[in-house]
């Protein structure tokens, strides 16, 4: 088997133009995205009470949210986690049902609030016996869910400062910037969709975008080093057509490779459950754009800031000076 | 020719049993188990006490499968769950006579089933977080603030003891917010308890002050000792965590510090975090303290302080029972001068009482206070969170010396046992607060294993079968250096006893997914060397030696991104960031040199290589430049 047979180069440069303008717009809709609907952080962030809890037969939601608002609990999420029978709550922070009582009471309170309604309560249809068992609790304090948000902004900062060092050095500043703007653009996007969809932003899924960074930069990484090699061989080509060579030379990896890696990932979404699918879903996401961006995205950077510098000077020196 | 010097395949063959070896005792399963541990610095766990557990077993004719002893527990290995719990109370009659005053804690356990020899090369299974198995975690954050109020509040009540003892006469100690003002008439008395004052308390820092006509000498703490307060703090609560988590029977627990100012505190199979949550947020203090009686027994000034204006220097407060009364704001003796706290009973009403022991400072304060105070009233008040309340209040009859002192107040018997335990177990030396809180049931955790672990089953099947189905015998050697980079990872956990959490799942899962990628390049270099015309064994030679810069390039980023996260994640995060780095590191091996190795098996010693089983290698119709011999290697 061989997926892929091809027998020129393919002259991806000639539309660097169009890719770079679908990116921009991709981009500017994760921008807005996220500016205006910005993003559905878990309560690690933002800190509240969290609590999934598990009946025998599918309890009324409405009859669970009208208990909890009677009980002084506004605000309160209730929905379905995984199955119908699941079901999952969010107390969003400072809110202390109807008297003040310690934060991290909240999810007993809660749970004193659904027994009422599995006890034949009120607006509950279902059986006495339908009684609610705990299957998890999270309760994050305000100044946690800020720490949280500051290290992971401080995660991702090392990282993207990271990468472009190490690209620096061993290849040159101009791979470095095209490297890591086509990436920071791929979580941008990720962010983006997690905006639109109003997913829900977790620590796992912050850690999945920052393994992604690593990951497609990779991508990059190998193009660039194609991209060496064949300016050290053949002096005759120009700019364009070097990249075009190293990228139509790598295509059958970097598709092979991102599709085991998407295999793995599919696995975990079909096979992880609720815990893992939105970690999967930020991979997925990742390693699709990952692929378009650090061959269709990077390459293109490179070559405009190849060009613009070397406008005045002869584009061979040009060539000669990415070679080292 | 493509052969490994004999120590690189021996190296790779050491790592491979290496691997083996540390990562079977994942495969044995666990068995129910009851440990037993010291709750008594002075009781060690030792022989004795292990036979004496195993003969309890025999009289009760329980059948271990296994009994064991390590530094800090006795472990006994039970066939079922059900034998388990009856072992459990077996035990825990025997050791623990005296339910009230436990010597020993008995916690139900799971242990590992395999086998000792392993065991004693350190191969362990892997130590699973508490979302794989259930229980609940807490971060706790300690106040500081309330460390130093609590500091200050007893070095007032000592001050006024001493100046008493030197008599020297002052005209009032008051607490401010940082500190404590001592009012004085003229000047020489303020020198000579400065004098004092420096030479008794060299924590702290004495200024002298004005306030009116009152001369005053304004101590503080000083900064040294406000650090030296806040570490002892910290490790006083952490101490006093223990004792109460002893007192809840929990098997493997794990409390530790974490930055200047927090406590986590994981306690692994516990279910009701009410009670643990109950047991570990008190910070329930005694506080002894004179009552108001005069104030107490005047209508109109009680009726003021029931709205919330109570006479200056007392506080409004409601016993146990109903009966309001003023205490005075002046502590007589705190819970640190407390030995011991027992549950027990009123020798003359027969209500529940908690009898208490005072250490001999204590005991001198509460017979100089009983002396002087005969027919007056004493409240003793259980501070919790800041609020106190009045437990009991009664007329002291007679001077109290020998330091033994019974609360008897309106109180059940479990009520008794409760503020007994907290007692008992050492007040806290600041408040603290639950700022996080994690509950996971068994079942979820269980859940999330199989969860986690069919994830990697299936994602490891597709892969392995596109790669074979792909590469053919590259394939088949890039899924066997996978497989190894599983056992290889799986055996790092282990032997570092990191905790797997499921993230660290999804990133055993992931590092897998990513891992094949060296292998691809490789196996991609190969055949392109095969199109441009390289004999197979060349082709082998330079597709490693060229995908290698490739592949440590590519891990390189990947790595960086997961110090990152190691650096700056927490809790889940930081699972998750182990095992990605683990991974990295053990996929560049696996990938480079195992396959290296096995390859070298299968082609390095023909001499005559015709062609590679790496799958088809389609060339252009019209071949690069270069490549004169490239008709003959023409592969399947």
């Amino acid at each position: 088997m061989e997926f892929f047979r091809i027998k020129k180069d393919i002259p991806f440069m000639r539309h660097a133009l169009v890719f770079n303008v679908i990116s921009l717009v991709t981009f500017l809709l994760a921008v807005f995205f996220l500016v205006t609907r910005g993003l559905n952080f878990s309560i690690e962030f933002t800190g509240g009470t969290l609590m999934e809890v598990s009946y025998k037969e599918a309890p009324a939601l409405d009859g669970l949210r009208h208990q909890l608002e009677a009980d002084g609990f506004t605000d309160t999420q209730v929905q379905n986690f995984g199955s119908s029978r699941d079901v999952l709550i969010r107390v969003p922070p400072g809110k202390g049902g109807t008297q003040e009582v310690s934060l991290s009471k909240v999810g007993e309170q809660v749970m004193a609030s659904l027994l009422k309604v599995g006890a034949g309560g009120t607006a509950s249809t279902v059986a006495n016996a339908n009684q609610p068992t705990l299957k998890r609790v999270e309760f994050v304090g305000p100044q946690v869910g800020k720490e949280l948000a500051s290290d992971g902004a401080l995660a991702l900062l090392s990282v993207v400062l990271g990468i472009v060092a190490y690209l620096a050095l061993r290849f040159e500043w101009r791979f470095a910037v095209s490297a890591i703007i086509a990436n920071l653009h791929d979580v941008v996007i990720i962010l983006g969709f997690f905006a639109l969809f109003q997913w829900e932003f977790s620590l796992p899924v912050l850690a999945a975008v920052l393994a992604v960074l690593g990951y497609s930069v990779n991508e990059s990484v190998v193009v660039f080093d194609r991209v060496r090699e064949t300016f050290k061989k053949s002096r005759s080509m120009t700019t364009p057509q070097v990249l075009d060579h190293a990228i139509t030379s790598t295509i059958s990896r970097t598709v092979i490779t991102h599709g085991s890696t998407q295999l793995m990932v599919t696995s975990m979404l079909i096979f992880g459950g609720t815990a893992l699918h939105y970690f999967a879903l930020a991979l997925t996401i990742g390693i699709l754009f990952g692929i378009y961006s650090s061959v269709l995205v990077a390459s293109p950077l490179v070559m405009w800031l190849g060009v613009s510098r070397e406008q005045f000077i002869q584009p061979k020196v040009e060539k000669q000076e990415a070679v080292v | 020719m493509n052969r490994y010097p004999l120590w690189k395949n021996l190296l790779v063959v050491i790592a491979l049993v290496f691997g083996f070896l540390y990562t079977i005792p994942n495969f044995f399963g666990e068995a129910p188990a009851v440990q037993v541990t010291s709750v008594k610095a002075t009781i060690k766990v030792d022989n004795a006490l292990m036979s004496a557990v195993e003969s309890a077993l025999q009289t009760a004719r329980i059948q271990p499968t296994a009994l064991s002893l390590n530094e800090t527990s006795v472990r006994v290995r039970l066939s079922d769950t059900e034998t388990q719990l009856k072992a459990k109370d077996v035990i825990e009659k025997t050791l623990n006579p005296d339910h009230e005053n436990a010597s020993y804690s008995v916690a139900l356990n799971l242990v590992s089933n395999s086998p000792s020899w392993l065991a004693s090369i350190h191969a362990l299974p892997m130590y699973l977080g508490l979302d794989l198995r259930g229980g609940v975690h807490f971060l706790l954050q300690v106040d500081m603030k309330g460390a130093l109020s609590k500091r200050l509040d007893s070095v007032s009540a000592d001050l006024r003891s001493l100046l008493r003892e030197k008599s020297i006469r002052h005209s009032g100690i008051e607490r401010d917010k940082q500190g404590i003002i001592i009012n004085f008439r003229d000047i020489a008395v303020r020198e000579s308890a400065k004098r004092v004052l420096a030479d008794s308390q060299p924590d702290l820092m004495l200024t002298d002050g004005q306030s009116g006509e009152d001369l005053q000498l304004i101590a503080r703490l000083k900064p040294d000792a406000e650090k030296q307060i806040q570490d002892y703090a910290l490790k006083q609560n952490i101490v006093t965590l223990h004792n109460r988590i002893n007192e809840l029977g929990v098997a493997e627990p794990v409390i530790q510090q974490q930055g200047a100012d927090r406590v986590v505190v994981q306690l692994p199979g516990v279910q009701d975090t009410a009670k643990a949550k109950d047991i570990l947020g008190r910070t329930a203090t005694l506080e002894v303290r004179m009552v108001d009686d005069e104030a107490s027994s005047n209508a109109g000034i009680m009726e003021q302080a029931a709205r919330g204006q109570p006479p200056v220097g007392t506080e409004y407060y409601v016993e146990r029972g109903g009966r309001p009364l003023l205490v005075k704001k002046q502590v007589v003796l705190t819970g640190e001068r407390l030995t011991d706290a027992q549950p027990g009973f009123d020798g003359e009403t027969q209500g529940a009482a908690v009898h208490l022991t005072l250490d001999a400072a204590g005991s001198r304060i509460f017979r100089d206070v009983t002396r002087e105070s005969i027919g007056k009233r004493m409240a003793i008040l259980l501070i919790e969170k800041g609020k106190g309340e009045v437990v009991t209040a009664p007329v002291i009859r007679s001077e109290i010396s020998g330091g033994r002192v019974q609360i008897s107040g309106s109180m059940t018997t479990s009520e008794a046992a409760d503020v007994a335990l907290l007692l008992r177990a050492g007040s806290l030396a600041a408040p603290m607060e639950i700022i996080e809180e994690r509950t996971i049931g068994p079942s979820l955790g269980a859940e999330n294993i199989s969860k986690g672990f069919h994830s990697t089953l299936w994602g490891f099947t597709a892969i392995a079968v596109f790669m074979m189905a792909y590469y053919l015998i590259f394939g088949v050697v890039s899924v066997i250096a996978l497989s190894a980079n599983l056992l290889f990872l799986v055996a790092l956990l282990s032997l570092l006893q990191a905790t797997l959490t499921l993230p660290g799942i999804a990133a055993i899962a992931l590092a897998l997914g990513m891992a094949i990628d060296s292998n691809v390049l490789i196996n991609e270099r190969i055949r392109e060397e095969l199109r441009n015309g390289s004999s197979p064994q060349a082709a082998i030679m330079a597709g490693y030696d060229r995908a290698w810069a490739t592949i440590v390039d590519s891990n390189v980023t990947t790595l960086i991104a997961g110090i990152a996260l190691l650096v700056f994640g927490s809790g889940a995060v930081r699972g998750f960031a182990v095992v990605h780095c683990l991974g990295i590191l053990t996929s560049i091996f696996s990938s480079v040199v195992v396959s290296r190795a096995i390859v070298n098996l299968i082609y390095g010693h023909r001499r005559k290589l015709d062609s590679l089983s790496i799958g088809q290698v389609w060339r252009p119709a019209v071949p690069a430049a270069g490549n004169q011999k490239a008709k003959k290697t023409l592969a399947k």
